[in-house]
């Protein structure tokens, strides 16, 4: 047999369970276990769309080089599901282990003379060890993480201290779960050798990052940024976006004494009336927002359209999955980008932000209702189900506190006293951006009809077309001021080292990094560009320009972010050479390697 | 329009407590059919917000799409309006009732835009008895698109093509006194008398203030055989009483005979004094209003006038304990919890 190179903290786990058994938290222990040691590790949560009894799967990749994109290819399985076995099995790498429950004997079918198989009787020694049913299924969990301490390395004081701090103030839940953890390690003691050769070692390679998940740092960022209303409808892999937006509320946004709130969160009965509460409240002067993924999306569509022309702030949050249609609910893609690009009828165009990290879900979310309400437009924070759901490393949340809400152009009682006539859709300043005022500011002045039909430049109805097409140019008008005000993207370097460039976005950044580096390995280095939102930037027109051939790396079939590049800078298409990854799963590095690789390969020959 | 409204008013015309005479709660002109009921329901707004003395910047007015979602604009040119889109105007007043507690939110719509697309957001704004005043000026039909049916008119009734209606109706009235609703009224475009007390009643009322008002399309559904006209309305209408709205702390003057009045008090502070003409019907019982109202249908008569009333109602503020301050007036220094938690929320998440 093969035996794997020694690999020390540079390996995948995957976990094989059966949904709604209390694997989840086992393995985040196993996972977090990793990361205070120090050691870079990313996890993908593979699950079904069911509540119990379906096959779900956990996937850890630790990567000393702190890449942390999925990589393909499992090193040790921990198969605890009959369903799927057959298929654990066919998944592990060549010279990789398979930790399977041998309280049963394994179907002979599952033996590859090519991996290594570790047997614990896990449901055997829960059953003798525990009484009651429940404590046998979940600590059978806890048993093959003991397993995976010793197999590993993993250093057992920190469980100790991750146990602590998990059951704070239910102290007696500790020794239990100590005791499942030893269980594991003595089995292995006293049948395997060990540590294994993938292994882990002690480093202090994450500084002060933290791990967490996009969809809570969204919610977060809400809070901070002064979100008051939020209105939903639930929907995976977007619903812990405002759920987590409602228990940052409960604990800052809730008086101790009257328990009054400061705050206002409305399940709505569909995605178009959380949209329409978000737009009612924003138009009455409250920073308001919702979140949804794309079938909401979908249905959000014609209000979009009113608050694009009737000018209203508003955030939506769209947590990306695998579509069309119902599509793969509990799989990630970025195929919503060109559906939020132009959503609704008529000639519309939106802001979108495209964060990396859970700190930029925090910032990007803050930031958005600034934008939305400087610009007085919608503005979508483009995140997916794997940047939403899966917990991620990321740099640690920072908020300055001189930071002031920019409120964008609002006119007091007093200012309307200043001016002459008020022009709800005059354009004073030139930029495209009007003046506005809330409901209730001033008793003569000030007061207008928001519409969707064409209205002149006092909001007054008009079917003149001079005066709809003036509207219709200031709006592009303000779409290009917007250029300046949305986020620049992050350029990989000072100036271009290559003839080719790679452009991606969102959760690509991960494996387009790590591919970055396998291809200047080979000599194949291209220089690289992160765009940030879209409407694009200088930046992005030049980084295209300068370069012969750009790969545009994006997690959809159709080339969405191509062909928005295509259609808003007039690029020719033979230039932007696509890297689609659309299979529901995290894009990965070696892909983005071979796509990019063999496509050099055959131009250069 | 080819003509202008006389700008000139009478010098000497009443003035309210806060010094406004009635135009000032004017809006822009109608662009409405000459003799639509509409209009005549936009003018008993203005006279209950004169009689009321609302400040009209304090009230925000919000509509859906269709004949009756454009009256905003005739009425109280000193609120701000929103013409929102088809059927959803709940959920646009939900989010800005939620910014802001504080304005008076009024809330017009149409059978198609209620009764049809926007079926889901009224079950929903009622269930959630959001505070506000919605009104449905119903006539049967869709009259921006030429006088299709539409779901509240009534099966059998004949539109002006001579078309049979072959679907049962929904009734409104009956569907949100069902629904729970806490102030539930019905009233008939052409009685004044009866729909600008109403309007007060409704906006001294704390939750859901629905008024279904029979309001007749003059140009697609006023012809015989049809059940939405003036003159059907006229011979099958059956008020459940006579209705004196009573502002606050005035002393009630009229006296009705011994056991046939009712007084209710509202959540300002102000009375319906109601002199009913319904038998065996009382206006804070669900259950006989409900009763009333399928007798009426059975008999062919169109009952109006307040049908039920919840003097209980708890909207939707109270019930998810929003801060008394309005939502849209908090700052940074309300609103954002600082650097210093941060500090704690990375700490646990490491």
């Amino acid at each position: 047999m093969q035996p794997l190179a020694n690999k020390v903290n540079d390996f995948v786990v995957r976990f094989a369970n059966v949904n709604g058994t209390g694997s989840a938290s086992a393995n985040y222990l196993f996972c977090k276990a990793i990361f205070r040691m120090g050691i870079p590790v990313t996890p993908k949560n593979i699950f079904p769309s069911n509540i119990q009894g379906l096959p779900t799967w956990y996937e850890v990749r630790v990567s000393e080089k702190g890449y942390l994109g999925r990589r393909d290819g499992i090193d040790l399985m921990v198969a605890v599901n009959p369903q799927s076995m057959k298929e654990d099995v066919a998944s592990v790498s060549s010279g990789g282990y398979f930790l399977y429950d041998s309280s049963k004997m394994l179907n002979p079918d599952f033996v590859r003379d090519d991996i290594h198989y570790l047997g614990i009787p896990l449901m055997e020694m829960c059953n003798n060890a525990y009484t009651d049913a429940r404590q046998r299924q979940l600590f059978k969990n806890i048993v093959y993480v003991g397993a995976l301490c010793a197999l590993l390395d993993i250093d057992f004081t920190v469980f100790e201290s991750l146990l602590a701090d998990q059951f704070k103030g239910k102290e007696k839940l500790i020794a239990p779960n100590i005791q499942a953890l030893k269980m594991g390690i003595d089995f292995v003691h006293e049948n395997f050798s060990y540590p294994l050769d993938i292994r882990v070692e002690r480093r202090d390679l994450l500084g002060d990052a933290i791990i967490t998940d996009g969809n809570s740092a969204c919610g977060l960022g809400a809070v901070y940024a002064g979100a008051t209303v939020a209105a939903w409808y639930p929907i995976t892999p977007s619903t812990s976006v405002v759920e987590a937006f409602m228990d940052y509320s409960d604990e800052f946004r809730t008086d101790p004494i009257t328990g009054k709130r400061n705050v206002a969160i409305i399940q709505a009965e569909d995605e178009l009336a959380a949209i329409g509460m978000a737009i009612g409240a924003n138009w009455n002067g409250a920073r308001s927002f919702t979140a949804t993924s794309g079938p909401g999306l979908s249905l959000m569509n014609e209000f979009l359209g009113l608050a694009y022309f009737a000018e209203i702030p508003v955030v939506l949050i769209d947590v990306q999955r695998t579509g069309p249609s119902t599509g793969m609910p509990t799989r990630t893609q970025q195929s919503d980008v060109l559906e939020a690009a132009y959503a609704s009828h008529g000639d519309t165009k939106h802001i979108l932000l495209f964060p990396s990290t859970p700190k930029e879900c925090f910032e990007m979310t803050a930031q958005a209702f600034d934008l939305s309400e400087q610009l007085q437009t919608p503005v979508i924070l483009m995140t997916d189900l794997d940047l939403g759901m899966n917990d991620h490393i990321s740099k640690p949340f920072e908020w300055d506190d001189s930071t002031q809400y920019k409120r964008g152009k609002v006119l007091d009682a007093a200012q309307l006293d200043e001016i002459g006539r008020f022009g709800r859709y005059l354009d004073v300043d030139d930029d495209g951006i009007t003046y506005r005022t809330y409901p209730g500011t001033h008793p003569t002045k000030g007061s207008f009809f928001t519409r969707g039909t064409s209205r002149d430049e006092y909001a007054a109805y008009t079917e003149n077309s001079a005066a709809y097409q003036r509207n219709m140019d200031r709006l592009i008008k303000k779409w290009h001021t917007a250029q300046d005000y949305v986020p620049a993207p992050q350029v990989y370097q000072k100036s271009n080292q290559s003839n080719y460039g790679m452009l991606f976005f969102g959760t690509s950044q991960y494996s387009s990094e790590e591919a970055m580096d396998m291809l200047k390995e080979k000599n194949m280095a291209c220089d690289a560009l992160r765009l940030k939102a879209f409407p694009f930037n200088q930046t992005v027109v030049d980084f295209i320009h300068s370069h012969e051939v750009v790969f545009v790396i994006e997690q959809n079939r159709d080339a969405q972010l191509k062909s928005l590049l295509m259609i808003e800078l007039g690029i020719n298409p033979a230039k932007l050479v696509s890297v689609l990854n659309y299979d529901g799963m995290p894009i990965t590095a070696n892909f983005i390697y071979q796509q990019i690789s063999s496509s050099l390969t055959n131009s250069r020959n | 329009m080819t003509y202008l409204r006389p700008k000139f008013r009478h010098p000497d015309l009443p003035k309210n407590k806060l010094g406004y005479s009635i135009d000032f709660y004017e809006g822009a002109l109608s662009t409405l059919c000459a003799g639509c009921g509409h209009d005549s329901i936009s003018a008993g707004i203005i006279q209950a917000a004169y009689e009321m003395n609302v400040e009209p910047h304090r009230l925000a007015k919000l509509s859906g799409i269709g004949c009756s979602s454009k009256t905003p604009t005739y009425f109280l040119s000193n609120s701000h309006g929103f013409n929102s889109v088809h059927g959803r105007m709940p959920s646009v007043a939900t989010g800005a009732s939620m910014a802001n507690r504080d304005l008076i939110y009024f809330g017009v719509s149409g059978d198609g835009d209620s009764a049809s697309i926007g079926m889901g957001q009224f079950v929903h704004v009622i269930r959630r008895n959001l505070n506000m005043v919605y009104i449905v000026m119903n006539n049967g039909c869709y009259g921006l698109t030429k006088g299709q049916d539409s779901a509240t008119a009534d099966r059998g009734s004949k539109n002006k093509s001579g078309h049979t209606n072959l679907f049962n109706s929904i009734d409104l009235a009956s569907l949100a006194i069902e629904l729970g609703a806490t102030f539930v009224a019905q009233s008939f475009s052409g009685d004044k008398s009866q729909l600008v007390p109403l309007i007060k009643a409704a906006m001294s009322h704390q939750g859901f203030a629905f008024i279904n008002v029979i309001s007749p399309c003059v140009t697609f559904n006023n012809n015989t055989g049809s059940t939405k006209s003036y003159d059907f309305v006229r011979e099958h209408i059956e008020a459940t009483a006579t209705i004196d709205f009573v502002p606050e702390r005035e002393e009630i003057t009229t006296s009705y005979e011994e056991g046939s009045s009712k007084v209710v008090e509202l959540h300002d502070g102000s009375y319906l004094n109601l002199h009913k003409v319904a038998k065996g019907w009382d206006p804070m019982d669900r259950l006989s209003a409900m009763n009333a109202v399928q007798k009426a249908r059975i008999n062919d008569e169109i009952l109006t006038g307040l049908l039920y009333m919840n003097p209980e109602s708890v909207d939707l503020h109270e019930l998810i304990e929003t801060t008394d301050r309005p939502l849209n007036s908090l700052t940074e220094k309300d609103l954002c919890p600082g650097s210093d938690k941060l500090v704690s929320i990375n700490a646990g998440l490491r």
